[in-house]
C-alpha cells in the first residue's frame, strides 16, 4: 500500500535514493523487516522513530556498514551494492553521526580535504593554497560563514557541523545523512544549521534528517517517515502532518495524557538553598523546594543551569552560599557528602558522567549505593540482583537480567538504569538534569510518571529542562536562568511559554 | 567469538603449551621437580601480576615495579645487616623482612600519592619513580649487593611438600580474587577504570582508591622483593630490570583492558603461568633467551589482537 503512494507522490520527481524490501536480523532480533525507504532530490527527509524502532540500522545499512538480509538500495536511479563505507561515500552518501568525526588540530581546509588532499608540487607535499581556495569558495557558494584556515578545536560546535557539511559536499555527496545534529548545539546554533540545510537542499542534495525533536522537524523537513519496531509504518508529506499526528505514527496510540495528572501534595520546606556561588560562573541563587513539589529550571544552554547543579552536589567548589536539608545545613564538599546527606543528581551526560558502560546493570546502579544497601566492606551479589531486579521492575527496564552489560541496553534504557540507581538511593532531594534528553516518547512519558510519584512520595525534585513543553506539562514552578543568575520565579498556570523564552534569552532593559 | 571462548582462549593456550612440552620433552618436563620450579619461578611475578592487574582495571599503569623490588629488597637486606650485622639471623631476618615490605607499601603509596594530588598520568609518574627507586638502590650501597647468607627460608623452605614461595603466592592470589570480586575496592577499582568521572558522579572517593591500589601493589611487590631476596640469598640493586614488561604482558594476556574496566585475577594466573611455562619450555628445548624474548612479544601481539578483533565483532553486533 505504501509502495502504491509512493509512486504516486513522487511521479514526476526526480528520486535520490530507493530502497526497497530491506531486511535486517541481529541473532534472533528483527532489527528491520521489509522496509522500503525513498527519498526525492532536493528535499529534506525526516526519519523519526523511538530508540531502537531502526533508524540507526537503516542509516548504517544505507552507509555500508551493515549489509541487509535481503533488499535492494538504488542510488540516483542506479542500483548498488555497498559493501563497505567507501562504496557508499563513492555513490555520494555522506554521513554525519552526533559525535562528529573531525582531526582536532587540522584546520577547516585540512579536515575538508582530509584523505583526499591536493597534491602540491614536490612529492609527499599538499597544495594547502589551491585546498583552502577551494574550501572559500564552496562555503561561499552554499552561504557558509567559516574561516578555513581555522584550526577545528577552536571552533563553535555549529561551525564543526559546516565543516562536516564542506567535507561531504567535496566528495560530492548527494544525499546527506544528519544523526541528531542539534542534539549538542544552543538554540541560535541549531537555528543557524537549519539555514545551512536549506542551502543544501537549494542547490539539489538530499537531506536524510535524523531527530528525537519533533518540533525542529516540523519546520524544516519536507517528507517524513517514521519506523516503529522495525517496521515502516508512515512516510508521506510533512504538510499533511502535524506533531500529535508523528507522536501518534512512532507510538502507535494517541498520547492524550502525555503529561500525566499530577497528585500535587506540597508540604513544609524541605530544601533551602541561599546565595548559592560557584567558581564556574553560578552568582547567588537563592531558592526554597517543599516537600513533594517539582521545581523547574528553564534557560538557554549556557545559562548556568548545570553548574547550579555540580555546585549543589559537590562536584564544582562554592564560593558562596548554604543550602538547609529539612532545615539542617549541609556541609557539601564532594559527591560523596552529598549522596550521605541523601541528594541525588542525574547527570545530562549519561555516558561521559554517568555510567560504566562496559560494566553489568546491578553494578551502575548499586554503585553510590553499595554503603546504604548494607555492603560497606562485603559485596553479596545474590542479594544485590535481587535488590536491582526488584527496582528494574518497577520501572520496567528491558534488559538480558542484572549481569547485562550496560552498553548492550538501548539509549532509554540506559537512562532507566541511572533513575534506578538514584530511586534506590532514596534521596530526600532529588536532581533531574534533563532526564528526558535523547530517549523517545514512550520512555520520556514514563520518566514523567515516575517524577510525580516520586513528588507524591514527600521528595522535593529539581528539575533542569531545556524542553518548554516538559517543564509546563509538570513542573509546579519554574525558575529561569540567565548568565548563571536566577531571572525568573514563576508558575507556569500564570504565564506562557513564550514568556518564559523571553525571560530566559533577553537582557532585561531598566 | 562469544565472551567465554575469548575467556578460554588464554587458559587452552596454556594446555595446549603443557600438552606440546609434554609431548617433546616427556622426561624433563613432566616431572614434579620441573613442575614446582616453574611454580615457584611464577611465583613472584604471579605476586606482583595481581598488583598490576588492579591497577590495570582501574585504567592506571606502574612501570616502577621491578624497581620497587629492587628497592625493597635492599632496603630489608639492609635493615637486616644492620641489626644482626655482617651475618644477620634470627630476629633481624624476620624484621629485615617486615622492613622491605613496607618499603614496598610506601613506594606504591607514593606512586598513588603523585598520581592523584599533581593530577598527573600514572605512566608519567611511574615512569618517573622508576628511575628514581633504581636509583636509590644502586647508591644504598654503592651499587653493590647485600649479602645475607642465612636468608632461606622463604626461598627453601617447605610446607606440606610445597615451597613456601608458591604457598605466600596462591594466598595472595586466593584473597586478591576474593576482594577484586567480592569487595567494595574490588567494585570502586572496575568503576574507576570504567569510567573514572561516573565514578567521582556516584560518590567514590576515587583519590582515596586510587592511593590504596597503588599502595597494596607496592605490599605484594615487597613480598616479592623478600622472595626474591631469599633466593639469591643476597640483595640485588640489579634485582627486577624489565619485570614490568613480563608482567604487564601477563595480565594483559590475561584478557585485562589496558583501557581500563576489565580484568581478572584467574586471567592473570594463566597469562603468568603461560609466560613461565613458555620460558621454561624454551629453556628445556635449548632455545636461548634471546630467542624467547621474540616469541613472548609476538605472543603479546597475538593475544591483544585476538581480543581487540573479538571485540570489534561484539560491537557490530549490537544494534543502535
Amino acid at each position: 500500500m505504501i509502495a502504491v503512494a509512493d509512486r504516486n507522490r513522487f511521479s514526476g520527481v526526480e528520486i535520490a535514493l530507493r530502497m526497497r524490501g530491506i531486511s535486517k536480523k541481529f541473532g534472533p532480533m528483527q532489527a528491520l523487516s521489509d522496509v522500503s525507504f525513498t527519498v526525492r532530490r532536493s528535499t529534506v527527509h525526516a526519519l523519526v522513530g523511538e530508540n531502537g524502532a531502526g533508524k540507526s540500522t537503516l542509516m548504517k545499512i544505507l552507509a555500508g556498514v551493515y549489509q541487509p538480509d535481503s533488499g535492494s538500495i538504488e542510488i540516483n536511479e542506479k542500483l548498488q551494492t555497498l559493501s563497505k563505507p567507501s562504496e557508499a561515500l563513492a555513490a555520494g552518501i555522506s554521513m554525519i553521526y552526533q559525535e562528529l568525526d573531525l582531526a582536532e588540530h587540522l584546520t577547516v581546509a585540512e579536515n575538508v580535504f582530509l584523505g583526499m588532499e591536493l597534491p602540491g608540487r614536490l612529492p609527499f607535499t599538499m597544495d594547502q593554497k589551491e585546498m583552502i581556495a577551494r574550501t572559500t569558495e564552496l562555503a561561499k557558494r552554499f552561504d557558509f560563514k567559516i574561516d578555513p584556515m581555522a584550526v577545528v578545536e577552536e571552533l563553535a560546535m555549529g561551525d564543526c557541523q559546516i565543516v562536516e557539511i564542506l567535507k561531504a559536499l567535496t566528495r560530492n555527496a548527494s544525499i546527506i545523512v544528519m544523526d541528531e545534529p542539534t542534539s549538542s548545539l544552543s538554540e541560535s546554533e541549531a537555528a543557524m544549521l537549519f539555514e545551512l540545510v536549506r542551502a543544501l537542499r537549494e542547490q539539489e542534495l538530499s537531506v536524510i534528517y535524523i531527530s528525537h525533536r519533533l518540533e525542529e522537524i516540523v519546520g524544516l523537513a519536507d517528507d517524513v517517515s517514521v519506523l516503529r519496531d522495525g517496521r515502516m509504518v508512515h512516510s508521506g508529506s510533512m504538510a499533511t502532518l502535524d506533531i500529535p499526528k508523528i507522536v501518534h505514527h512512532m507510538v502507535g496510540r494517541e498520547l492524550k495524557d502525555f503529561f500525566p495528572a499530577r497528585n500535587v501534595n506540597i508540604g513544609a520546606i524541605r530544601v533551602k538553598v541561599r546565595n548559592l556561588s560557584s567558581g564556574n560562573g553560578v552568582e547567588s541563587i537563592s531558592f526554597d523546594i517543599r516537600k513533594g513539589e517539582i521545581l523547574g529550571m528553564a534557560g538557554l544552554i549556557g545559562a548556568g543551569r548545570t553548574q547550579v547543579a555540580r555546585a549543589l552536589f559537590g562536584i564544582d567548589r562554592k564560593t558562596s552560599g548554604a543550602i538547609e536539608l529539612d532545615g539542617c545545613p549541609l556541609e557539601i564538599s564532594s559527591p560523596t557528602d552529598a549522596i550521605t546527606n541523601h541528594i541525588a543528581f542525574l547527570t545530562e551526560d549519561r555516558k561521559r558522567t554517568g555510567l560504566c558502560l562496559e560494566l553489568p546493570c546491578s553494578w551502575n546502579v548499586t554503585l553510590p549505593n553499595l554503603v546504604a544497601i548494607g555492603m560497606k566492606s562485603i559485596i553479596q551479589p545474590g542479594r544485590e540482583n535481587k535488590i536491582v531486579t526488584d527496582i528494574a521492575r518497577r520501572i520496567s527496564i528491558k534488559w538480558l537480567g542484572p549481569q547485562a552489560q550496560v552498553d548492550s541496553l538501548s539509549g532509554g534504557n540506559q537512562q532507566k538504569i541511572l533513575i534506578a540507581r538514584w530511586l534506590l538511593a532514596e534521596s530526600k532531594f532529588m536532581i533531574f538534569d534533563e532526564p528526558t534528553r535523547g530517549i523517545d516518547v514512550g520512555a520520556k512519558k514514563e520518566v514523567y510518571s515516575l517524577l510525580n510519584e516520586l513528588a507524591a512520595e514527600g521528595k522535593a525534585i529539581l528539575l533542569i529542562s531545556s524542553e518548554l513543553p516538559e517543564l509546563f506539562g509538570i513542573a509546579d514552578r519554574i525558575l529561569v536562568m540567565r548568565r548563571g543568575r536566577l531571572v525568573g520565579n514563576v508558575n507556569p498556570e500564570e504565564t506562557t511559554q513564550e514568556e518564559v523564552m523571553h525571560l530566559a534569552a533577553v537582557e532585561a532593559t531598566q | 567469538m562469544s565472551r567465554l571462548a575469548r575467556q578460554l582462549l588464554p587458559f587452552g593456550s596454556l594446555i595446549l603449551i603443557i600438552c606440546t612440552l609434554s609431548a617433546l620433552k616427556p622426561d624433563t618436563f613432566l616431572s614434579t621437580d620441573n613442575f614446582l620450579n616453574v611454580l615457584r619461578r611464577s611465583s613472584v611475578n604471579g605476586i606482583i601480576a595481581v598488583g598490576m592487574t588492579a591497577i590495570i582495571i582501574s585504567a592506571g599503569i606502574d612501570l616502577s615495579v621491578g624497581s620497587m623490588m629492587a628497592l625493597s629488597g635492599m632496603v630489608g637486606a639492609w635493615v637486616m645487616i644492620v641489626i644482626g650485622g655482617t651475618n644477620p639471623q634470627g630476629a633481624a631476618l624476620v624484621i629485615g623482612t617486615f622492613a622491605g615490605i613496607v618499603t614496598g607499601l610506601a613506594c606504591g603509596s607514593l606512586n598513588g600519592v603523585f598520581i592523584t594530588k599533581l593530577k598527573l598520568p600514572p605512566f608519567i609518574v611511574t615512569l618517573g619513580t622508576m628511575s628514581t627507586f633504581r636509583g636509590i638502590s644502586y647508591v644504598m650501597n654503592a651499587g653493590k649487593p647485600y649479602n645475607i647468607p642465612h636468608y632461606k627460608y622463604l626461598n627453601e623452605g617447605v610446607v606440606l611438600g610445597i615451597p613456601v614461595s608458591v604457598l605466600i603466592f596462591a594466598v595472595i592470589i586466593t584473597l586478591a580474587g576474593l576482594l577484586l570480586r567480592y569487595s567494595r575496592l574490588g567494585r570502586y577499582t572496575y568503576a574507576i577504570g570504567s569510567n573514572r568521572e561516573a565514578a567521582f558522579h556516584a560518590g567514590v572517593n576515587v583519590d582515596s582508591y586510587l592511593i590504596r591500589i597503588y599502595a597494596l601493589t607496592g605490599l605484594v611487590v615487597g613480598i616479592a622483593a623478600m622472595i626474591t631476596t631469599s633466593r639469591a640469598v643476597s640483595a640485588q640493586p640489579t634485582a627486577g630490570v624489565a619485570l614490568e614488561l613480563d608482567i604487564i604482558a601477563a595480565v594483559v594476556i590475561g584478557g585485562a583492558s589496558l583501557s581500563g574496566g576489565r580484568g581478572t585475577i584467574i586471567g592473570t594466573l594463566i597469562g603468568t603461568l603461560l609466560i613461565s611455562f613458555l620460558r621454561n619450555g624454551c629453556t628445556l628445548l635449548d632455545i636461548s633467551t634471546n630467542v624467547q624474548l621474540i616469541v613472548i612479544g609476538a605472543i603479546i601481539i597475538v593475544a591483544v589482537a585476538i581480543d581487540q578483533l573479538a571485540r570489534s565483532r561484539a560491537a557490530v553486533g549490537q544494534t543502535e
